[in-house]
């Protein structure tokens, strides 16, 4: 009889996904989200330094749907990122590691997120507060 | 870097189907990973179909089960059958436990059996634990003195000291949360995993022990101890209730608290 190596139990492709789980894959998603998106940041200072055209050219390509996009993307990523790592330095700090404590963060983060996130885009659009 | 995906040797699809007698009117069904070196295939996922009036409250019961009346072939590892010896680790229903301690009942439909995950399969529900074990051996689980033992008594200690040392001492090595770590699974060779960690841990809070610093300097790598990006599968597993991820971060403390 022909013998085979030894097979690698499976792991990703069976272990039950909780929010503990999810949360460290969209740190470590947000974060590199993040660099990428800072080019944005770059180009938005430079096209300030190199003058009105460049700015304005700026300007058109992010107002665009799909700047807005972007930028939407962009804002999430930063509220998600900012508020788990919150939460790892509670970490660092040993605090909150009871599962209650962990699940209680998890919607906290979550929820977060979102309220920061629209909060973000709210004051920006105009639609509340005094900015516009 | 981490390789997601099964190699092709590791890949599986179902397989045999083992009904109940047609008696049976309370039927669980057990779909269980299978694999033996002598055939020549890929593992397969067999489906057994279990009567639960005759059969015991637990998951063991139900392997048991199996082996006894349906199909003699299947392997696993079991001993005491009360959550102690850690022998019966495996993941069921997506996340590994005692498959002794476990109620079937807790499953809702098809229970989905496998061993260990991302570990060498030796036989079926059986992983290779060689590696653990000797990442175990490798932070020296035992007490290390300087100082000569009183005279005519114990180490002793108070009852506080003894108190840090809850939590961590009723661990049985089953080595449910190591291999539920995404960090274990892409660097077990040089990770330590949580479980081992939380005895390094153990060692190192423990009030008689004398070779702290010795302990924290052979954990003091990016990748013995830091690989823990506190992921928290490993607490959210424990069949044991225990939590290595904060075992894991006292340890990181103590590195911190040591530099002053």
């Amino acid at each position: 009889m022909a013998k085979k190596e030894r097979p690698i139990s499976p792991h990703l492709q069976i272990y039950a996904w909780g929010g503990h789980m999810a949360l460290s894959i969209f740190h470590r998603a947000s974060g590199i989200a993040l660099g990428a998106g800072t080019l944005l940041l770059i180009w938005w200072l430079g096209s300030l330094a190199m003058g009105e055209e460049s700015y304005i050219l700026f300007q058109t390509y992010m107002s665009s749907i799909y700047g807005k996009i972007v930028l939407f993307a962009f804002t999430t990523a930063l509220m998600l990122h900012m508020c788990n790592g919150i939460r790892h330095l509670f970490w660092d700090a040993g605090k909150g590691f009871d599962l209650d404590a962990t699940r209680r963060s998890n919607y906290l983060i979550f929820a977060g997120t979102v309220i920061f996130t629209a909060a973000i885009w709210l004051l920006g659009l105009g639609l509340i507060g005094g900015l516009s | 870097m981490a390789e997601f995906k099964l190699p092709a040797n590791s890949t599986y699809k179902m397989g045999k189907v083992w009904k109940a007698e047609s008696s049976a009117t309370n039927i669980k069904i057990f779909r269980i990973y299978r694999w033996n070196e002598d055939d020549g295939q890929n593992p397969v996922i067999m489906t057994y179909e279990v009567d639960l009036d005759k059969c015991g409250p637990m998951v063991l019961d139900a392997l048991i089960k199996i082996k006894n009346e349906i199909d003699p072939t299947l392997t696993f590892r079991r001993s005491c059958r009360e959550g102690v010896c850690g022998s019966c680790a495996m993941n069921i229903g997506g996340l590994n436990t005692l498959a002794c301690t476990k109620a079937i009942k807790d499953y809702k439909g098809d229970v989905a059996i496998y061993p260990l995950p991302h570990m060498d399969v030796v036989k079926d529900l059986i992983p290779d634990m060689s590696h653990f074990y000797a990442q175990y051996a490798s932070i020296k689980p035992w007490m290390q003195t300087q100082t000569p033992v009183p005279s005519g008594k114990e180490r002793l200690q108070s009852v506080g000291e003894r108190k840090k040392l809850d939590g961590l001492y009723e661990c049985i090595l089953c080595a449910c949360c190591s291999t539920s770590c995404p960090s274990y699974w892409w660097n077990s060779d040089k990770y330590l995993g949580p479980a081992v960690l939380l005895q390094a841990y153990r060692w190192l809070v423990d009030s008689r022990d004398e070779n702290t610093g010795e302990r924290l300097d052979d954990l003091e790598d990016p990748f013995r101890l830091y690989r823990c990006h506190t992921i928290m599968n490993c607490a959210n597993t424990c069949p044991k209730g225990l939590n290595p991820a904060k075992a894991i971060a006292e340890i990181k403390k103590m590195m911190i608290e040591r530099q002053g």
